[in-house]
């Protein structure tokens, strides 16, 4: 075994086995990415790490060595790669396929090392094993030099906010070597990084294979380096909670803990700075101010506690605290905004839908937040900005988005995590995108609520009713329209005050602009809903009548009303029945492809799951729809 | 003031425990009796203090553990206040299912079936389990939000990215997540932890004098009457303690006078063994066993 001086704690452990938990319990840790081409050598260089801090147990090394003459790629010699590449469908393949999490220490300090693939469609997997490292380590194949897959993961790294970066020339055996060929590949990628903003990174000639430069340095076989061995640069670097814990101080507040009347506590993870008992706090997004009174743990109050870890705090006065609330240093508090420029990196097969919305969760705020159409696209290999109509699995783009409610957060150069969010599909919850605050926009903080002085309330008791939006919704053909205009004429004949909105009436004016793509019917339906709202707020029963197909367009319209106001009702006509009436021939028209994205025929429609109303036109006629739609409503005031 | 990587580790498994209160409707905490389950009770009652931890624990039993394992998991039970809930598969108890006659089966029976016919039947949505990724080669690749099918089965392709500290919680009716508090310790992590914190532990781990048979390579010890002695067995005491906890009859011990924490401790420094290798459960079904066993639900 390759015992460098770096690892030699044996005898330490069986000389003074209290002496070395000691040394060990005082450990720092960080957290490292590698990322470089297929072939550049990561898994070796992880494996050569594993092997050298001892890592490796004897059975595994037994395995391994069985494993490296069967399947390795190495002869006869064992394959690290092999210690490192886990699931069973990646060794088929012999390549990294995911993000795998490895452990070892030195004397100084406790690593955990991202394994990134180096693979070009896996972009998702390194973001994710970049967010969360303090350093990155860019291998870079001695013979080939600087490829794009290199500029790629640079970039990438740079846009996750990672400052420290480590350039391994790897395979120096395979070039003799060279200083020539070292120092041009260092000059090649200075010259790029530059480029990119990386304001500074560390250069090391290594053999992952043979371990030069891994724990000391220079090898014998580099006399002419003269910085430190990859090991000594890790076990040196500032750790980003170390940087953190100097910032204003930020906690969001995860749950509160309130075990009995006595007792009200708000337990977080403190994302930035420092706090006392006795500090000035002020709770966002209200802006109310308070003191910290104590900060609980099991183990007795503490007098201090700093960012990275978990905490219960409570507060000298009684104020409004929950889930998603960010408490902050009272004179320095971070922002509060609804609408940002952000960077996306978009990680699902399904592409991003402009206008649709997505929940957001940002450290432990949840919104309901849509984004407009992007603004570009980045090329992640010649980082050209091109034009874009949406993104795609692996493409990243710059976009603004709109939340549904104000949320507290800091550009995400600042503070990882008031600046890092995660989109969510609302239908499937798979996590979609991983996106990056970079500044609220200006209208937000400029455009108000104008306070009115005669409020809705008013509005709807002079028309002595209860407001409500009746959203029809169902295929093209099942009556929606009918059904809508017989309802609106029984509520005239009650002396109700209506309004029908009519979808292809609305088409001829307000949404003129719009056609039938996704992201158009997406924006007919929110302008639709607005205007549902503005005639609600004026007291009016709206009726609607829109295809509406998709189901987070209605929950959408949903959400801008108070509760209850929204009624969906659903005119449930099978496929056949609508398509056999086909009175405005549109369904001909779609079968022979001259209509595009047709409801039913070439884009989906998603039935209500929990619809308030259900009307069957198959079994009903539109009066006796109409009926049962009315006797549902009343008494409507 | 910059953490030490246990502080950073405790307060990671906090927040991470946290989350899924806040976020799960009905969350379990799996209890094995094992270390690691202690850390993770230990974990628990630090980050809802002064409440207790707001959810059940949950003892998915063979019948086939310790005696030692029985007695702690009571007492650990009370002293925390929380409810315990142990589940034997009914159907295992019929069939008089036992490591000694049925091999594989009986892992699968009690073990995976058990878990998920214990999970079903008290509709737990998530679920948290002390598995860490430094103990095999598949567990390095799983999320600490492992989600899983109404069925109960995990694709390792079809994983959600778990950024930043940033968990997705959400899920669909009937689906479950496992979760993974201290998916970032090591071994040595485990057991510093447990001697700072001063954390009960079964005194199995440490070494004793034990009444012990050698079979098929494993170092088995004779924890009660049950226990089937084959022709020219005769029980030896040796001083041994043990790695990992199970089925005692699954479980070899290593020979040891390790009898206090830091002796374990160096000991596990010294060697050269792996963790798992006591457990006769990894070598099935050749280099990819334990993957192999988690898509069929086995925790």
């Amino acid at each position: 075994m390759n015992s460098e001086p770096i690892y030699q704690t044996d005898a330490l452990i069986a000389e003074d086995i209290e002496a070395y938990l000691a040394q060990h319990q005082h450990k720092t840790m960080l957290r490292f990415i590698t990322c470089g081409s297929v072939d550049d050598g990561k898994s070796t260089l992880i494996g050569r790490l594993l092997y050298d801090s001892k890592m490796i147990f004897e059975d595994q090394l037994a395995a391994l060595e069985s494993d490296s003459k069967r399947v390795g790629t190495q002869g006869q010699e064992i394959d690290f790669a092999l210690l490192v590449d886990g699931l069973a469908a990646e060794r088929e393949q012999g390549i990294t396929i995911d993000v795998a999490y490895r452990f070892f220490s030195t004397e100084k300090r406790k690593f955990i090392v991202a394994d990134c693939p180096g693979h070009e469609q896996y972009t998702r997997n390194m973001v994710t094993g970049a967010s969360t490292a303090d350093l990155a380590v860019i291998l870079v194949d001695a013979r080939k030099g600087v490829l794009v897959q290199t500029r790629r993961h640079s970039y990438l790294c740079h846009l996750l906010g990672i400052k420290n970066v480590v350039l391994a020339v790897n395979k120096m055996d395979l070039v003799g070597y060279d200083r020539a060929t070292y120092d041009t590949i260092v000059a090649d990628y200075a010259a790029f990084a530059r480029s990119i903003g990386i304001e500074s990174f560390t250069a090391i000639p290594i053999s992952g294979f043979k371990g030069d430069n891994i724990t000391a340095a220079p090898s014998a076989s580099t006399p002419w380096y003269d910085g430190p061995s990859l090991v000594e640069h890790l076990e040196s670097v500032e750790v980003l909670s170390g940087v953190d814990a100097g910032k204003p101080f930020r906690m969001p507040v995860q749950w509160v803990n309130r075990p009995n009347l006595d007792f009200r506590g708000f337990a977080g993870q403190i994302a930035t700075g420092s706090v006392k008992s006795g500090d000035a706090v002020r709770v966002l997004p209200s802006g109310k101010t308070t003191t910290i009174a104590r900060i609980v743990t099991l183990d007795g109050d503490l007098n201090e506690a700093v960012a990275g870890q978990s905490v219960t705090l409570t507060f000298a006065d009684e104020i409004d605290c929950s889930r998603g609330d960010v408490i902050a240093v009272a004179d320095d508090p971070p922002q509060v905004a609804d609408q940002f420029e952000s960077t996306l990196v978009w990680m699902a097969d399904e592409a991003l839908i402009p206008g649709r919305g997505y929940w957001l969760k940002l450290a432990t705020q949840t919104v309901s937040a849509t984004i407009a159409e992007p603004k570009y696209e980045i090329d992640v290999n010649s980082l050209e900005h091109l034009a874009a109509k949406t993104l795609e699995l692996n493409q990243i783009g710059v976009a603004e988005l709109t939340t549904d409610k104000p949320v507290v957060f800091e550009p995400y150069a600042d503070n990882r995590t008031l600046g890092g969010f995660i989109l969510i599909d609302k239908i499937t919850n798979a996590t979609v995108a991983a996106g990056m605050l970079h500044f609220s926009l200006r209208r937000s903080q400029n455009v108000h609520w104008q306070p009115t002085d005669v409020s809705r309330q008013h509005h709807a008791a002079l028309k002595n009713q209860a407001p409500r939006v009746l959203w029809f919704t169902g295929l093209s053909g099942s009556g929606k329209s009918t059904i809508a205009n017989e309802v609106e004429k029984r509520l005239a004949l009650m002396n109700r005050h209506t309004f029908l909105l009519d979808g292809d009436n609305v088409r001829h004016g307000l949404n003129k602009d719009l056609g039938f793509t996704e992201a158009d019917r997406i924006e007919n339906i929110r302008r639709v809903g607005e205007v549902a709202r503005l005639m609600a707020d004026a007291g009016l029963i709206v009726l609607t009548a829109f295809i509406s197909p998709f189901r987070a367009e209605r929950d959408m319209v949903r959400a801008m009303l108070p509760e209850g106001e929204f009624v969906e009702i659903f005119v449930d006509t099978p496929l056949e029945v609508a398509e056999a009436r086909d009175v405005k021939g549109l369904y001909k028209k779609a079968r022979s492809g001259e209509l595009k994205n047709f409801t039913g025929i070439d884009s989906p429609y998603e039935p209500p799951e929990r619809p308030d109303i259900v009307v069957n036109t198959v079994e009903m006629t539109p009066e006796q729809a109409a009926q049962h739609i009315i006797d549902k409503l009343l008494p409507l005031k | 003031m910059t953490l030490t990587h246990l502080q950073r580790l405790e307060a990671e498994a906090i927040h991470i425990m946290r989350e899924v209160v806040a976020e799960a409707e009905r969350p379990v905490m799996l209890y094995s009796v094992g270390k690691d389950s202690a850390v993770m009770l230990h974990l628990a009652r630090k980050a809802f203090y002064p409440a207790p931890p707001p959810f059940p624990l949950l003892h998915v039993d063979t019948t086939w553990k310790f005696k030692d394992m029985y007695a702690l998991r009571d007492r650990m039970a009370r002293d925390s206040g929380m409810e315990l809930l142990v589940w034997q598969n009914p159907e295992a108890k019929a069939r008089g299912i036992n490591p000694f006659d049925h091999g594989p089966l009986h892992t699968d029976m009690w073990k995976t079936e058990g878990l998920k016919q214990a999970l079903d039947h008290y509709v737990f949505d998530a679920a948290f389990g002390g598995a860490r990724r430094d103990e095999e080669k598949s567990r390095a690749k799983e999320r600490v939000f492992s989600f899983r099918t109404a069925s109960h089965g995990w694709d390792p392709k079809n994983q959600r990215p778990e950024l930043w500290n940033l968990y997705n919680a959400r899920k669909a009716k009937g689906e479950s997540i496992r979760v993974f508090p201290i998916s970032n310790w090591t071994e040595l992590d485990v057991w510093q932890y447990i001697q700072l914190e001063g954390i009960d532990i079964v005194p199995l781990y440490l070494a004793a004098p034990r009444p012990t048979v050698e079979r098929d390579g494993l170092l088995l010890m004779v924890d009660d009457e049950r226990f089937p002695l084959r022709e020219g067995e005769t029980p030896v005491m040796r001083s041994v303690r043990f790695r990992t906890l199970g089925c005692y009859p699954l479980t070899g011990a290593v020979e040891s006078e390790a009898a206090t924490l830091s002796e374990v401790i160096q000991e596990t420094l010294l060697t050269t063994t792996s963790e798992r290798q006591g457990r006769a459960i990894d070598k099935d079904a050749g280099g990819a066993g334990m993957e192999v066993k988690k898509q069929q639900g086995y925790f």
